[in-house]
């Protein structure tokens, strides 16, 4: 009799590796990257419209001119020219920011890994939205924190939830956020909201971690002021060139006080050393011209605004009964509520069947919630995938509407 | 020989069958075979078994297309030969509303089951029905899609009013849900390789959450597996008995696997049947040919060797 050990080290996984376990809807996105699949899935930037021309001259730029540079080790903080850049367009949000205080990580990924390696011991109270981004659940999830879900409505944050919490004596951590066009939601947090939260936070003195990939890609209207802005000294704001550039270069950033900063690039050093020199000067070079990258940007706002109206029609037009659903003023989301009853995970083998992907709702709560919830990502599909995945995710809902009532006798 | 291993597919399986589809691949190479893996969802497949002249398809496909006979009647068609069970039978045993008919007529215990069709309930109104399905079959009871793999669309529901949001989740994977009375025990697979048939080893299959879900067979060590099973002789042979019963009745040949469940009386039920079991470093059949001695390239020859008396 032999016990088959298929581990053998199955007894030496830290607790925090637990929730490392394949999954059914992994599984099922396997097939969902198959071309006959219309994907609505993944969050993936339209990079092919960056004009590949210019981005290889860039690069031949980069090589040519600093290789020396680009292909040796760097600082953990970023080279100075580019976290000059990555200031500059922080300034187009509003945001007053020193160079010195930027450590530039490997995507915005990366710095909320380090600040949940910094700032969260076992069991320590992490307040975040319901839903949040599920990259920050499984980031900050590895350091054993608690959630405390404060739910979201169409004006972000239901900052009175938080407000509610610490009234019964909840100590959270820090708070996090995605103020706009949030993932997966892709609502924006009101003025109102972003005032009382930052208020609420430094009477609490609790910091905010404010995350922010996505405030470039707006659609219409006026920018909110981001919450950095309103309280310099109590919130760590993260960026990343990942939507306005390119995800491939891992470019991203953390604005935060002195003692951070100086604790980020510690942390940033003890797992990586340095981002990559070649792809950080790329960037670098990227945004050292302005026509370009702001033409660029222009241009991809404009193929995301013209997907979202199309995606929105296409809801409007296969969901009207059967669903309820965002209207993001920028950003790649669309978040759908369907009927309670519907069950958007065990929905998704159907969906796959039928060739359209989305995200089941429950990926982005840490408690369970979301079942009858999905994300519909517009940023990727041309505008004729959107309308026929939209359309093929219509009769699906439709034919399991019908079982459902057939099922109810 | 020249051997194309068939993988991928667009199944939620497809993942699973890559692994398992590359494992074999490098085990027959080992032995001296010219192999090769094509998938369906990649090329078409008769175009890419028409290139490259063959001896012999390996079929490492999982879930519908490729359990069900249509690569098989495919292969027939276009005269390639396969590795493991016919058309025909393949159809039988994917179905688990066909092979639970076909096992219980030829007196194999499988427990008690009734079946929901999702067309029933579309157009004959079946779901009055649901509580007499109930009532027939007992709570707790078990919801699988008919014809589908790896646990995906099984759920265990323990009160009535779960019953229909588990047959919606089963009928996601199937258009029929078979709702089985839930035995309890231990669970255990027989696999048999060779022509004729020969059983390996019992596994018994242990999961750590008490579950074995789609994630606890595909993490490494969310299961625990031991084989021979931890059975007394006598309740041992009871289920090899049922599961050599099961292989004959289905008409499984070279490659299978039974999947059973040994209740607190010692009395073997059998769950199901597979024509292509998996193949992936958690998998059963290997488990069971490492327990009796041989590698998975010796698993691999084996099986290929059965196909000469063909």
């Amino acid at each position: 009799m032999a016990e088959f050990s298929i581990d053998r080290f199955v007894d030496r996984y830290a607790a925090r590796a637990a929730g490392m376990t394949a999954s059914e809807v992994r599984a099922l996105f396997a097939v969902a990257s198959r071309p006959e699949v219309v994907s609505l899935a993944g969050g993936m930037p339209f990079v092919q419209a960056l004009p590949n021309e210019q981005v290889a001259a860039v690069a031949r730029t980069v090589l040519e001119e600093h290789g020396d540079v680009a292909l040796q080790y760097g600082g953990g903080q970023g080279s100075n020219r580019l976290r000059e850049r990555l200031v500059m367009l922080m300034a187009e949000e509003g945001i007053d920011a020193d160079p010195d205080d930027v450590v530039v990580t490997a995507g915005a990924q990366q710095a909320l890994d380090l600040i949940g390696k910094l700032f969260i011991d076992p069991g320590d109270v992490i307040a975040v939205e319901a839903p949040a981004y599920v990259g920050a659940l499984t980031a900050f999830g590895a350091y054993q924190p608690r959630f405390l879900p404060i739910e979201i409505d169409d004006d972000g944050m239901l900052v009175e939830q938080l407000e509610q919490a610490l009234v019964r004596g909840e100590r959270p951590t820090f708070v996090y956020t995605v103020p706009n066009f949030g993932n997966p939601a892709g609502v924006t947090m009101s003025s109102e909201r972003r005032r009382h939260l930052v208020a609420l936070c430094r009477e609490a003195s609790i910091p905010i971690v404010e995350d922010n990939p996505y405030g470039l890609l707006r659609f219409e209207g006026e920018p909110e002021r981001c919450l950095r802005t309103l309280d310099p000294e109590n919130v760590i704001y993260l960026g990343t060139v990942s939507k306005t550039f390119s995800p491939g270069v891992r470019v991203g950033w953390a604005l935060a006080e002195q003692s951070v900063v100086q604790r980020l690039v510690l942390g940033k050093e003890s797992a990586d050393l340095c981002s990559s020199n070649l792809t950080m000067l790329m960037a670098e070079e990227w945004f050292s011209d302005e026509a370009r990258w702001r033409g660029t940007l222009a241009g991809l706002v404009d193929t995301y605004r013209s997907r979202r109206d199309v995606m929105l029609d296409a809801l409007e037009e296969h969901l009207p009964d059967v669903g309820t659903w965002t209207h993001p003023g920028g950003g790649f989301y669309v978040w759908v509520t369907v009927p309670d009853w519907l069950d958007t995970k065990a929905l998704l083998a159907a969906a796959v069947e039928r060739q359209v992907a989305y995200v089941p709702g429950t990926a982005f709560y840490p408690d369970g919630r979301g079942a009858d919830q999905m994300r519909l990502a517009f940023c990727y599909p041309t505008e004729a995938r959107i309308r026929e995945g939209v359309a093929r995710l219509g009769s699906l809902i439709h034919d399991e509407t019908e079982l459902y009532r057939s099922l109810r006798g | 020989m020249r051997i194309a291993i068939v993988a991928g597919g667009r199944t939620p399986e497809r993942d699973v069958s890559l692994r398992g589809g590359h494992r074999v691949e490098t085990a027959l190479a080992s032995l001296g075979h010219d192999a090769w893996t094509v998938d369906p969802a990649e090329r078409k497949l008769v175009e890419a078994l028409r290139e490259r002249p063959l001896d012999l398809c390996w079929l490492a496909l999982h879930g519908k297309e490729g359990e069900d006979g249509t690569v098989q009647r495919l292969l027939d068609l276009e005269h390639v030969a396969y590795v493991g069970t016919r058309a025909l039978d393949c159809e039988l045993t994917f179905d688990k509303v066909l092979a639970k008919d076909v096992l219980r007529r030829a007196n194999v215990p499988t427990p008690d089951w009734v079946v929901i069709e999702g067309s029933a309930l579309r157009d004959l109104g079946a779901g009055a029905s649901l509580a007499t399905a109930v009532e027939r079959v007992g709570l707790p009871c078990v919801v699988k899609p008919s014809r589908s793999g790896s646990a995906l669309g099984v759920a265990v529901v323990e009160r009535a009013a779960d019953l229909a949001a588990a047959v919606m989740a089963a009928l996601s994977y199937s258009d029929a849900a078979i709702v089985e009375r839930r035995v309890s025990g231990t669970e255990v697979a027989a696999g048999a390789i060779g022509d004729p048939l020969e059983q390996l080893p019992l596994v018994e299959v242990e999961p750590k959450d008490g579950v074995y879900d789609y994630g606890a067979r595909y993490t490494a060590g969310a299961t625990d597996y031991w084989s021979p099973a931890r059975l007394e002789p006598a309740t041992a042979a009871a289920a090899s008995d049922a599961a050599a019963r099961t292989l004959g009745t289905l008409g499984i040949r070279s490659i299978g696997r039974v999947d059973l469940i040994i209740d607190e009386d010692g009395e073997p039920w059998v769950l199901e049947a597979n024509v292509s079991p998996g193949m992936t470093e958690t998998s059963l059949v290997p488990m069971a040919a490492a327990a009796a001695g041989l590698s998975l390239a010796h698993l691999c020859d084996r099986v290929i060797r059965s196909m000469g008396s063909d």
